[in-house]
């Protein structure tokens, strides 16, 4: 017998899955645009873009990535204990923000050109001036340095556990130090760095907001454009459609064929001893290890809090509309984060609970995949798959109260604050379900025999002792959850109530408009929110507990 | 040419250059060509430190180190460790887990040419006798198997000195006792010198020419080994 909480895992998993369902049936129907229209005209440059923008990224990120993480774990100088947690920091800036200050900040009347101006005698731009930065090039340069973190993470996470025989054994083998590093500790610190690569190409082709800014039109943008300005969802599902195919081709070429398992031989060993460098050398790793954090965090929120100064003396900083974004903000993230812990506990409770049976593993392992979906889809697609589904739903809703002679409601799910949550909450639901189910993981099953044994139904198992244990990982996927939320862009710009803006599509309209500086506070009270998971990242690192 | 390995005075601390805290004191040994030394003595008692200190993982804070009439490290110089020609076995193996147990030996003969390479680990490959396994990766070796592969990988590049850190500490009795009469018998058709870490009385009374004891940083009774339980037993004690 299918049990309650089996069925509503499926249910949850059907209704994750729902909105790629009817990507796929708009993107086949045959309303408006043909795809030999799409393939001649939008697709292959924007097919193009996206390869170059994802391969330029890729590369920014393993060598950042990558670098600094070997740098703070093999080495020892000054302030490498507090440069391996300030590392993260770019995380808490999404790309867009990023994108906004930095095209301040060098545009030709900014502050850097405008300073090199003055040291040059030169009075006005027309007689000095840096062209236009918006572009490919650009863009690589900024995604690259916020998205590192993603690599450098999961990376030092291996370095940090690699045995330190090993290197000295391949030292003893006549290989260098470099040699060593090369051809020892990167190949197997591989499915690391695959890990974080693949997260900071999904955030890539998820963006929309630096992309768009910098004039680079990648596919996402299509998609978004082809729905915004031409209104043809049919066009956007096909192109969805194919960047689904390619991030699911990509997904599979990355997945590294060895086992991570395999690489467990060493047992016990000690890990790599950072090594201490030469005064010379300790400044330099000084300087390239502070780099990605000063270009990646201090530099825009530094420019931020200093335009926020700047406008103190003559408006307010929290103006109405900022105050009432904020609020919005708030709604979305607070309704998003329950659906996704209570529909996280659902799945790892069906999935505790069915370890007895095969088929019920079955289906909470194919739950569990499905859960991890809904962060592979960017923003935009997910929004455009849920329109049809949000319709009928008001449709029905709307029939059912006429049946009942009862006024309609109007739109309960399209364009409400109610359709931005349940969206937002099948993108990150994969984040609460990653942390509670390793919570749940480290509670031993004896602790449910016996409770079971001294009479306690599955439903008292769950409220009396999972519950209560994993209070950890349930605090750390709220609040992950919620600053995704507070942080998030795509979705909320294309399925939020007209005339309502929360943070982010706020600073996108002011940012649209050229005058961001006028949000700079909401862009602030992003990035404040953002710090709360790069604490909790740093916190996970000092006491080893497990936030995935 | 003399083709000893000469310990002079070696002095090793951790801590800091202004604030040493020695683990090794004024120690020296010799060990002839073809000899295997071993060294006893509790866990702690520094006998790890010293070999890692002669391979070049370890600074020197005083004292010198010279192989076959080279000096490796003094108060002037400190080869790096890929320079100095010693072969070194851990005590956990420290297999690469992403090479094939072929590659794992194949590791330290860059310097050869592809043929000559190949040959050499096929050698090393029926030494061990674990052809059969050359495309196997480390785990799904047995623990005795593994520390064949480790053997012979530190072998292959034929060094001048094999440093070994208690090798079979990992290994249960029965492959303890076979293994070392293997291992023995590798070294010795190598014609290098050897040095071994262990703390096990048994096992340095079989397999050494030389033996001495660690304790606190220092070594003492540094002589032949001795056939005689009793004389083991008053250096053990």
């Amino acid at each position: 017998m299918i049990k309650t909480r089996h069925l509503a895992a499926t249910l949850i998993s059907t209704a994750i899955v729902s909105p790629v369902v009817f990507l796929i049936s708009i993107a086949f129907s045959d309303s408006f645009t043909s795809w030999s229209a799409l393939v001649s005209e939008t697709v292959i440059s924007g097919m193009m873009t996206s390869f170059l923008l994802c391969s330029g990224v890729a590369l920014m990120v393993c060598l950042i990535g990558v670098g600094t993480a070997w740098l703070v774990v093999a080495y020892e100088f000054k302030s490498r204990q507090i440069l391996s947690w300030a590392l993260l920091l770019p995380l808490a800036i999404p790309a867009y923000i990023e994108a906004y200050v930095y095209l301040d900040l060098l545009h030709p009347l900014g502050p850097i050109q405008s300073l090199i101006r003055e040291a040059l005698g030169y009075s006005s731009p027309k007689q000095w001036r840096i062209g236009d930065i918006r572009g490919l090039p650009a863009a690589i340069l900024l995604l690259g340095f916020v998205l590192y973190p993603y690599v450098y993470l999961s990376t030092r996470a291996m370095f940090m556990s690699q045995p330190g025989n090993l290197l000295q054994a391949a030292r003893s083998l006549g290989l260098s130090e470099f040699a060593a590093f090369r051809r020892v500790a990167l190949p197997m610190a591989r499915p690391a760095i695959a890990i974080g690569l693949s997260l900071a190409l999904l955030e890539t082709i998820n963006d929309i907001g630096a992309s768009e800014f910098l004039g680079v039109r990648t596919l996402t943008v299509e998609i978004y454009t082809n729905w915004n300005s031409k209104g043809d969802l049919a066009g956007g599902a096909k192109i969805s459609v194919l960047l689904l195919s390619i991030i699911f081709l990509f997904a599979f070429f990355l997945r590294d064929k060895k086992n991570q398992a395999s690489y467990r031989n060493a047992r016990g060993a000690k890990v790599i001893q950072p090594r201490p460098l030469s005064p010379r050398f300790a400044a330099l790793a000084c300087v390239v290890g502070w780099l990605p954090v000063v270009i990646g965090f201090i530099a825009p929120s530094g420019y931020l809090i200093f335009q926020i100064m700047q406008r103190m003396d003559g408006s307010e900083i929290f103006t109405p509309a900022i105050l009432e974004a904020l609020s919005h903000s708030i709604q979305i993230a607070t309704i998003t984060t329950l659906i996704c812990i209570f529909c996280a506990i659902i799945f790892a409770w069906s999935a505790r609970q069915s370890v007895s049976s095969l088929a019920s593993t079955r289906s909470s392992s194919i739950n569990s995949l499905v859960g991890k979906i809904g962060y592979a889809i960017p923003g935009t697609m997910l929004a455009i798959g849920l329109i049809i589904p949000y319709s009928w739903i008001d449709k029905q809703i709307n029939a059912l109260l006429s049946l009942l002679n009862q006024p309609t409601i109007g739109l309960l799910m399209l364009g409400s604050i109610a359709g931005v949550s349940c969206a937002c909450a099948i993108r990150f639901i994969a984040i609460a379900i990653g942390n509670i189910n390793a919570g749940m993981a480290r509670i031993p099953h004896s602790l449910d025999q016996v409770a079971r044994g001294l009479g306690a139904t599955s439903f008292t198992l769950l409220l009396r002792v999972h519950l209560p244990l994993i209070q950890p990982a349930l605090v750390a996927s709220t609040l992950l959850v919620f600053v995704e939320c507070m942080k998030e862009l795509p979705v909320t710009l294309m399925l939020r109530p007209l005339n309502t803006e929360t943070l982010s599509t706020l600073l996108y309209a002011d940012a649209s408009r050229g005058n961001y500086e006028e949000s700079a506070m909401a862009a602030l009270l992003i990035i404040l929110a953002g710090i709360i998971p790069v604490i909790l990242l740093t916190r996970v690192n000092q006491t080893g507990n497990n936030i995935q | 040419m003399s083709e000893q390995l000469i310990l002079k005075d070696l002095t090793i601390a951790y801590g800091t250059r202004q604030k040493p805290v020695p683990v090794i004191s004024n120690l020296s040994l010799t060990l002839e060509k073809g000899e295997i030394g071993c060294l006893l003595g509790k866990s702690g008692s520094g006998k790890s430190t010293l070999l890692r200190a002669v391979a070049g993982f370890h600074p020197l804070l005083k004292g010198s180190i010279v192989l076959n009439d080279k000096t490796l490290a003094s108060d002037q110089i400190n080869l790096p460790p890929e320079n100095r020609k010693i072969g070194f076995m851990f005590q956990d193996f420290a297999l690469f887990p992403h090479l094939t147990i072929e590659k794992n030996i194949s590791f330290g003969l860059n310097k050869l040419k592809n043929i000559q390479k190949k040959s050499r680990t096929e050698e090393m490959l029926e030494l061990i006798d674990l052809s059969r396994f050359r495309n196997s990766y480390p785990h799904e070796l047995s623990g005795g198997q593994q520390q064949r592969v480790a053997l012979a990988r530190a072998l292959a590049p034929e060094p001048e000195l094999l440093l070994l850190d208690e090798p079979f500490s990992n290994l249960d009795e029965k492959s303890r006792t076979d293994l070392s009469v293997d291992v023995v018998r590798m070294i010795r058709q190598s014609g290098c010198k050897a040095l071994m870490v262990t703390h096990n009385v048994k096992e340095a009374q079989t397999i050494s020419d030389r033996m001495g004891f660690v304790e606190d940083g220092r070594l003492s009774r540094w002589s032949q080994t001795s056939s005689d339980p009793s004389r083991v037993h008053v250096i053990c004690a």
